[in-house]
């Protein structure tokens, strides 16, 4: 019997944070065995390069329309505010870094999560709904080397590129917006972006953070299918699941990464 | 003393949590070569039987034998070799949406075996062919009828020639004309391959004319056994409600509720 009042709330409380810990163990447990049986996904290369296709190459359209419109609002607001202070040729140098550290891992990886990781989530949830993933174990198939390997590295390998893809558009939609629209002048625009964008600093970490994300929201959304209530509406909360959890721990893997990586600059 | 059989369960329990068994007490065997069904009604616990015979649950107590090696305690790689000859047919098929009727049926020669792929293009070409589809192969399983697609499940079931091939209610949901034929498939394939068949349905017509003996299961116990003439006759009044489709019987038509006309005044 529940206990009423503020006990009956630490009650719930506690309850919710153990199954909270429970699941997270069960998802560490699940990460670590598709780990051990990825073999598989680098044997059989076709399965995971189909994945690459399906995660990466199906992204490609929202990748690269938003990346584009990205960076022209920030060619439009950064021009707006240097403008003022009379150092407008310092737009190339402001459009580059916010991409390539912040907003080209950050917003490729959330398109990722809602536009990849929810389509995984579905996928992996149906074919358990059913019971194709049963079927796999009755043929003496692992489902979880066969089925969650390929597209958890079909995701964590398209991640980094679709940022960089990203982060390459945008700055292309700065250029347009600063050089073609504005009138800046184009040497300084790409000289100064030359000037302040370092190869470590700059574009590695940026990669780096894309490829954290890549694995965070492919270990949630395989594991959002694989653990998902085999109904109609078990495999919808699943899929809303991954996308919130996605966009969730990519941003507060951003601000720990961020702390990291660019304390001294 | 008759040779040991293929599948066996000696006193078996199964529960997901302690008060409340699935299963308690039930023993039974699958003769080689034989088609066994095991009957009962939704939610009797005849499907966990056969999951219980596959590996993906383990029983609680009691012996689960098959092939003559006990499930009990068997290891990961152990359950995947057994598994390799056992088929199973799911409920409505479970074909893997994602391929083609001919990949579907191509999938567990090419996971499991190192065949070359002119030798598994001829056997999955047999496989179809034995249930009728051959023309089909190229089809997507979501361009199947609900019969068609089950018969492509068979003849993936059964593409490494398994000594057991297993039945999740293999006839729900078909018109008269697909039900006889997957009725007639089961039993032509299980005599012509020599396997042994496991049958779970609530479809005693059907069964009844293929099947060698048969199982009731009601309440997680094995209520009545014996062969379907045996059981057409039968007076067991579980087994003569179940045969003869009759509302109430020793299977109540009401779920326990308390008295109707309290119930009704309750609101007042």
């Amino acid at each position: 019997m529940m206990a009423q009042g503020p006990a009956g709330f630490v009650e719930a409380l506690g309850g919710r944070v153990n199954a909270m810990v429970a699941r997270l163990g069960f998802a560490s447990r699940f990460f670590w065995v598709v780990l051990k049986t990825s073999g598989t996904s680098f044997r059989r290369i076709p399965l995971t390069v189909r994945e690459i296709y399906f995660a990466g190459v199906l992204s490609l359209i929202i990748i690269v329309v938003s990346g584009l419109f990205v960076g022209m609002v920030l060619g439009l607001q950064g021009y707006d505010t240097l403008v003022r202070y009379g150092s407008a040729e310092a737009l190339g140098t402001l459009v580059a870094l916010s991409l390539t550290r912040e907003l080209g891992p950050v917003v490729a990886a959330l398109l990722f999560a809602s536009r990849a990781g929810s389509a995984i989530t579905a996928e992996i949830g149906l074919m358990k709904t059913t019971e194709q993933l049963s079927a796999m174990e009755m043929m003496a198939v692992d489902p979880i080397a066969r089925i969650v390997g390929p597209r958890f590295w079909g995701g964590v390998i398209s991640m980094p590129l679709l940022a960089a893809l990203f982060t390459a558009v945008g700055i292309f939609g700065g250029y347009l917006i600063g050089v073609v629209l504005i009138g800046l002048d184009e040497g300084s625009f790409w000289s100064q972006m030359q000037g302040s964008v370092d190869l470590h600093d700059d574009v590695v970490n940026g990669l780096i953070k894309a490829f954290v994300f890549g694995v965070a929201v492919t270990w949630i959304a395989v594991f959002e299918g694989y653990d998902a209530v085999p109904t109609a509406e078990g495999v919808s909360r699943a899929t809303t699941r991954t996308v919130v959890t996605s966009a969730l721990a990519i941003l507060a893997l951003d601000f720990v990464l961020t702390a990291f990586m660019f304390r001294g600059v | 003393m008759s040779p040991a059989p293929l599948v066996e369960l000696i006193d078996v329990t199964f529960a997901y949590d302690d008060d409340r068994p699935v299963l308690s007490g039930v023993s039974l065997r699958v003769p080689r070569g034989k088609v066994v069904a095991i009957m009962g009604g939704s939610g009797s616990g005849k499907t966990t039987i056969l999951r219980l015979i596959g590996g993906a649950l383990r029983a609680s107590g009691g012996d689960v034998r098959v092939f003559g090696t006990s499930l009990n305690d068997v290891g990961t790689s152990e359950l995947y070799r057994l598994r390799r000859s056992m088929g199973m047919l799911f409920q409505f098929g479970a074909l893997f949406t994602d391929l083609t009727v001919f990949d579907n049926v191509a999938f567990p020669m090419r996971e499991r075996t190192k065949l070359p792929e002119p030798i598994i293009r001829q056997l999955v070409l047999m496989k179809l062919h034995a249930v009728g589809l051959r023309g089909a192969a190229e089809l997507m399983p979501q361009q199947l009828s609900g019969g068609m697609a089950r018969r492509v499940a068979l003849a993936r079931g059964v593409a490494l020639d398994p000594q057991l091939m297993m039945y999740d209610e293999p006839f729900t949901g078909l018109d008269p004309i697909s039900l006889a034929v997957t009725g007639q498939l089961i039993r032509q394939l299980n005599d012509a391959l020599g396997t042994s068949s496991i049958v779970v349905t609530h479809d005693v017509h059907e069964s009844l004319q293929i099947v060698d003996y048969v199982y009731f299961v009601s309440e997680g116990r094995i209520v009545a056994e014996g062969t379907p003439d045996e059981v057409r006759s039968s007076a067991i009044p579980f087994v003569h409600q179940f045969v003869h489709a009759e509302a109430d019987g020793p299977v109540r038509f009401h779920y326990p509720a308390r008295d109707y006309r309290q119930d009704l005044l309750a609101g007042q």
